[in-house]
């Protein structure tokens, strides 16, 4: 009815409007295009993904675009992998692993290049093809990181080892024999002078036999003074020597700085000295170890130590000079100072005054002062322990207690006067403020806040964080478990490493990164400013022995190789190129004794170069400029495709060549 | 005549005439403009004449090649010797190694420069109609090194091996002597250098040198 009052003319406007409102809804690309343009913001992103403003705050801060270079790089230890991690900071990207302790195929280590480090590291000729990495140690000079070598130890089979930081790669390895295992190294001296090895695990000396029954009187405790050879860049074996301490286990050791420099100090959780057995009865290890009130603090003068073994105060126990515990005690190189039970840690404060020892067992971590340990020492003591070593009174030596949680382990420093303790049992990092002089005497001694982190916090490092000027910024928490922080990868899961803004005041941290570790267990690493640190991009020469860091007299240059013949012998000489091996036919007979040498000559950087032979065993990486001799029985007759295992170049697959070995 | 009593004889001709102050510069400065070239050719020895930067993305700052008057270098960085890696990289492409181009050239440019610098002090102190043309091959150098790199980087452009492993991707080519260029993943930027400017600066010397020479006899005998 309606409809028909309607004349054609408005009909004819309002089929225009309605045509003409169609084609705006057609043109409206350009809004939707707009619409899209926004989806595609880093705000629209962030709503889209849930990302809270301290979350685009996190990325802010550890977000390093393609080709920008981190700020600081963190040697971390690989645990019972046996080697070390080099992890680039904010970034927390993986930037190298360092082969030490354990075979590693993809840099030939242990398969024709390096094998002679790992057989310094056999025992009595066992061989030993893992470690337990514990305690990564820059070389210091003053106190400060100086960037040239990093040292670790081998728990399980007291060694340390000593990485040459214009390459990254170990150079030697070296083993107390008289003692078996180690926790509290390794630490430096400020100088360099020494590198400390404390054990942990009670033992008799020498890897003898003793009953248990004994072990008061069989077993001891060690520390170990590597005198590092700055020239040489060696660790000197000759002029090392190592102090019997008693079987008290001890744990974490430090050297002292600044005031304290020549001191060293170790915790220590066996003063019960339990000796187990819960197979008969006996309270177990953990209940045992953990039944006194009180462990001791040991504190020991490095310098008098010296002294002693340069005086010929030292023993040979199974070809390693030892101070015996007595001539110790005589000479008056340790003293004992009680600390509450179980404890772990003992971390000089940067300017050297104090020494933080978390409770471990108990919520408080414990502040020494260095200045009152000496005062203890001049005014001398009475106490002894079982064994005549001399003990301070905890109230004269004691500078603070501070209640921090549960669980509390190990300590690092900032710049602001704050110390970090890792909370095992409560998962937290609690930074407290160090109430005197040169530190936060505004905030006295006392917990400023925790920081959840996850989970199961064992060691932490801060940046720069145990020389006598830490940096601060950055702390990082080397979590244990990480139980639900990552996609299930199966029962095994990797361990969780978080970077912690530590810049700001109070209680002001944050968590913003976590790095899922599946290289073993970070156990305690080290962070430095990267700009100290100043690795080759190639090698100096083109036939570097890394082993050395010279030319080696093997060497082969382009125009020397080919392969000749003495008796049994073979010697193959090779070079290796983009993308060819010169000679490609290499005949030799079974039964014959090889030495091959193989020399990158590639001068470019990242012109690696891998060589394989296959069925014997045989990998290399060959870096630019990198001559390696490997040697080998010709056991098996046949044709071996010999080939290069890192990808090269356009012809990488073409570098390969024929190993004819004629049957006898 | 010796060249002594040619040398006295020019000199009592000198005093003789006693020409104008502007005469006289212009007399003598053709030997002097012609020692200065001498001398710049000397400089430039030790200067690169040519250039060449190849970049390609896993090269980050890029390959440099210097070419001096009898030499080829890389850059001032001794880490890498760009003519060896450049040299290496060319083997896929079927290029002859850079160190078998002009070998003749290079084994007599240090006793072409010196001959053309004497050919130049001969020219400014024997001042005959003639001896301006002892000072044009020295004129001519700065492009007779260019025609010769020209010459040598067609040869060896054209002339890949066949069977080489890129020749199906990489066909001849003649790469520009001046200026960009493409070969596979490489940019190439070709360019003169300090010391063929040195050389073209002494070639501009010579010109003038030459110029007030011809002319200065032309009006003399006109």
């Amino acid at each position: 009815m309606i409809g028909q009052r309607i004349p054609s003319k408005v009909l004819l406007i309002g089929t225009i409007l309605v045509v003409a409102v169609i084609l705006a809804l057609g043109v409206a690309p350009k809004a939707s295009t707009v619409a899209q343009g926004d989806a595609s913001s880093w705000q629209a992103i962030a709503e889209q993904r849930g990302l809270t403003e301290a979350d685009m705050r996190a990325a802010a801060m550890t977000y390093t675009p393609s080709g920008v270079m981190d700020e600081y790089v963190m040697f971390a230890s690989a645990g019972q992998g046996g080697q070390v991690l080099a992890i680039g900071l904010p970034s927390m990207r993986l930037l190298r692993l360092i082969s030490v302790f354990a075979p590693e195929p993809w840099q030939g280590y242990g398969y024709g290049a390096g094998n002679e480090i790992l057989e310094q590291g056999f025992i009595d000729g066992q061989e030993i093809l893992w470690g337990d990495t514990h305690h990564p140690a820059l070389s210091e000079t003053n106190g400060e990181y100086d960037g040239n070598w990093l040292f670790i130890g081998d728990k399980a089979n007291g060694r340390v080892a000593v990485i040459d930081l214009r390459d990254f790669e170990t150079k030697q390895i070296v083993h107390n024999p008289a003692f078996m295992n180690d926790h509290g190294g390794t630490f430096v001296t400020p100088n360099t002078e020494y590198i400390v090895e404390g054990g942990q695990y009670g033992l008799p000396l020498g890897a003898e036999y003793a009953p248990i029954a004994d072990y008061q009187t069989a077993y001891s405790g060690m520390i170990t003074f590597w005198k590092f050879d700055k020239e040489a860049g060696r660790i000197d074996f000759e002029n090392s020597f190592a102090m019997e301490l008693p079987p008290y286990w001890q744990d974490l050791c430090d050297s002292g700085k600044g005031v304290s420099e020549g001191w060293v100090f170790c915790n220590s959780f066996n003063a019960e000295m339990a000796t187990g057995g819960i197979e008969s009865g006996n309270p177990p290890f953990e209940a045992g170890v953990s039944r006194g009130a009180v462990d001791y603090l040991h504190i020991i003068n490095l310098e008098a130590a010296e002294a002693v073994f340069a005086a010929g105060g030292a023993v040979d126990v199974n070809g390693f000079k030892v101070i015996p515990l007595e001539t110790a005690i005589e000479n008056q190189l340790l003293y004992l100072a009680p600390e509450p039970r179980s404890p772990h840690g003992a971390d000089v404060t940067p300017r050297g005054d104090f020494i933080s020892i978390g409770g471990k067992l108990d919520p408080h971590v414990s502040v020494y002062s260095f200045q009152k340990i000496q005062d203890a020492i001049a005014a001398g003591t009475s106490e002894t322990d079982v064994f005549g070593v001399p003990v301070l009174a905890l109230e004269s030596v004691l500078e603070a207690q501070v209640e921090l949680g549960l669980g509390p382990l190990h300590t690092v420093y900032d710049d602001q006067g704050y110390a970090y303790t890792s909370l095992f049992l409560d998962s937290a990092v609690a930074r407290w403020s160090i109430g005197a002089e040169g530190y936060r005497p505004q905030d006295g001694w006392s917990l400023i806040n925790k920081t959840p982190v996850q989970y199961n916090v064992g060691h932490l490092a801060a940046a720069e964080g145990d020389t006598a000027t830490p940096d601060g910024r950055f702390l990082v928490a080397l979590n244990k478990w990480s139980v639900d922080r990552f996609l299930s990868t199966g029962p095994l899961l990797p361990q969780n490493l978080q970077l912690i803004d530590i810049s700001q005041p109070g209680d002001q941290t944050q968590i913003l990164y976590d790095l899922p570790i599946t290289g073993a267990e970070p156990h305690y690493a080290q962070i430095i400013k990267a700009d100290k640190l100043h690795a080759w991009e190639v090698y100096p020469e083109v036939g570097w022995d890394p082993v050395t860091q010279s030319v080696s007299p093997n060497a082969v240059l382009q125009g020397t190789e080919g392969i000749t013949r003495d008796g049994n012998n073979v010697n193959v000489r090779m070079t290796a190129v983009r993308s060819h091996m010169t000679p490609e036919h290499v005949e030799i007979m079974a039964g014959d004794h090889v030495t091959w040498t193989i020399t990158n000559v590639e001068r470019a950087r990242d012109a690696t170069h891998g060589f394989a032979i296959p069925y014997y065993n045989i990998n290399l990486s060959i870096e630019p400029g990198e001559s390696i001799t490997f040697e080998f029985e010709a056991t098996r007759a046949g044709v071996f495709s010999f080939y290069c295992t890192e990808f090269c170049s356009a012809l990488h697959l073409e570098m390969m060549g024929y190993m004819m070995v004629r049957p006898e | 005549m010796t060249a002594n009593t040619m040398s006295k004889a020019s000199v009592s001709a000198v005093e003789s005439s006693r020409p104008s102050g502007l005469a006289r510069l212009l007399r003598w400065l053709p030997s002097v403009l012609f020692i200065l070239a001498g001398v710049l050719l000397f400089v430039s020895i030790n200067q690169p004449y040519w250039g060449l930067v190849l970049q390609a993305p896993q090269y980050p700052g890029g390959l440099q090649m210097r070419v001096f008057v009898n030499n080829m270098t890389g850059d001032d960085d001794p880490r890498l010797d760009e003519v060896r890696e450049i040299d290496g990289l060319n083997h896929y492409i079927g290029m002859k190694s850079l160190y078998e181009a002009a070998k003749l050239e290079r084994s007599i440019a240090i006793p072409a420069v010196i001959l053309m610098a004497v050919m130049l002090a001969v020219a400014a102190v024997w001042r005959r109609r003639w001896t301006w043309l002892l000072a044009v091959p020295a004129m001519l150098f700065p492009f007779i090194f260019l025609a010769d790199l020209a010459y040598w980087m067609a040869n060896f452009g054209q002339n890949l091996d066949p069977y080489a492993p890129l020749s199906s991707s990489i066909q001849p080519f003649v790469p520009p002597v001046l200026g960009e260029g493409v070969i596979g993943q490489f940019k190439t930027v070709a360019y003169v250098d300090t010391g063929w400017y040195i050389i073209i600066t002494g070639s501009a010397l010579i010109l003038v040198g030459v110029l007030i020479r011809v002319v200065g006899m032309v009006r003399a005998r006109g």
